[in-house]
């Protein structure tokens, strides 16, 4: 088959759908995690991470950048971890990993549920699962 | 109706997909490995809040080594194994060398998984 005439179709044909979005969003967050974990860790190099922290809390903080997760290193001061500015940034994750992971489980889930009432009882529960986990990891990064 | 395959179970264990079968199931596992492990954590950084001490317990098992190895199996294949999904399906010309980026994939994860096992090996043992 000829790669370069199958990617020839009108954007109209390709169907453009639901489906086809959460594809690319798929793509784009697991590209948008890579630059904000990086940035998170560029972020604790800044803040005096080389002194301070080991490799893997360095990098339990790019997972994560919430201050708890450099409560046991050696940082002398919670403060700048704290602010308003990296608990945007750890919303910002937050909320792009739950909507990836949890469309994630639903393409699984889809690869075993095969009717429809029960493919539409798996997008149901996935929605207020992925809700319920969003607000709870905002309530967490923002109480902490 | 439910589930209906035109396989059977013991044609389906032995499917020969080879290497990209084995990065399609390992992705899978990843992620449902982390998708199990930071829904728990999440919830149980919530139940602490409200004054349910459920936090000793998990970090317990958060602190063993059999579980981190575990869990950075997860994070590390996930991340490397997503990445060349990507950049092949971004940018489709690549796809025909897809069988050289598993090698690469591979070349990139084993050394940087080897060393984070002894690492957290000899952390286990030296306490």
């Amino acid at each position: 088959m000829n790669r370069s005439e199958s990617r020839s179709l009108p954007l109209t044909k390709r169907g453009l759908n639901f489906e086809m979005l959460m594809w690319i969003f798929t793509r784009l967050t697991a590209l948008a995690m890579y630059a904000l974990i990086l940035f998170a860790i560029i972020g604790a190099l800044i803040m005096g991470a080389r002194q301070d922290m080991n490799l893997a809390d360095v990098l339990r903080w790019g997972f994560m950048p919430n201050s708890p997760h450099v409560q046991s290193t050696d940082v002398p001061d919670l403060g700048p971890w704290s602010t308003p500015f990296w608990r945007i940034v750890a919303s910002g994750l937050l909320l792009i990993a739950t909507a990836h992971g949890v469309h994630g489980l639903v393409v699984i889930a889809d690869d075993y549920i095969v009717t429809p009432r029960g493919r539409n009882t798996v997008r149901g529960i996935s929605i207020a699962f992925m809700l319920m986990m969003s607000f709870i990891g905002l309530y967490v990064i923002w109480t902490s | 109706m439910g589930l209906n395959r035109n396989v059977s179970l013991s044609t389906a264990l032995r499917y020969k997909g080879q290497g990209p079968f084995l990065s399609f199931i390992l992705h899978r596992i990843g992620g449902l490995g982390m998708a199990v492990f930071i829904t728990i954590h999440i919830l149980s950084v919530y139940i602490e809040a409200l004054g349910w001490k459920i936090g000793d317990i998990l970090n317990d098992i958060y602190m063993n080594w059999a579980f981190q190895i575990f869990i950075f199996f997860c994070v590390l294949f996930h991340a490397i194994n997503g990445l060349r999904i990507t950049l092949l399906d971004l940018f489709p010309r690549l796809s025909t060398y897809h069988r050289e980026a598993l090698w690469i994939e591979w070349a990139l994860f084993l050394p940087v998984f080897g060393l984070s096992v002894i690492v957290i090996l000899a952390t286990a043992v030296g306490g």
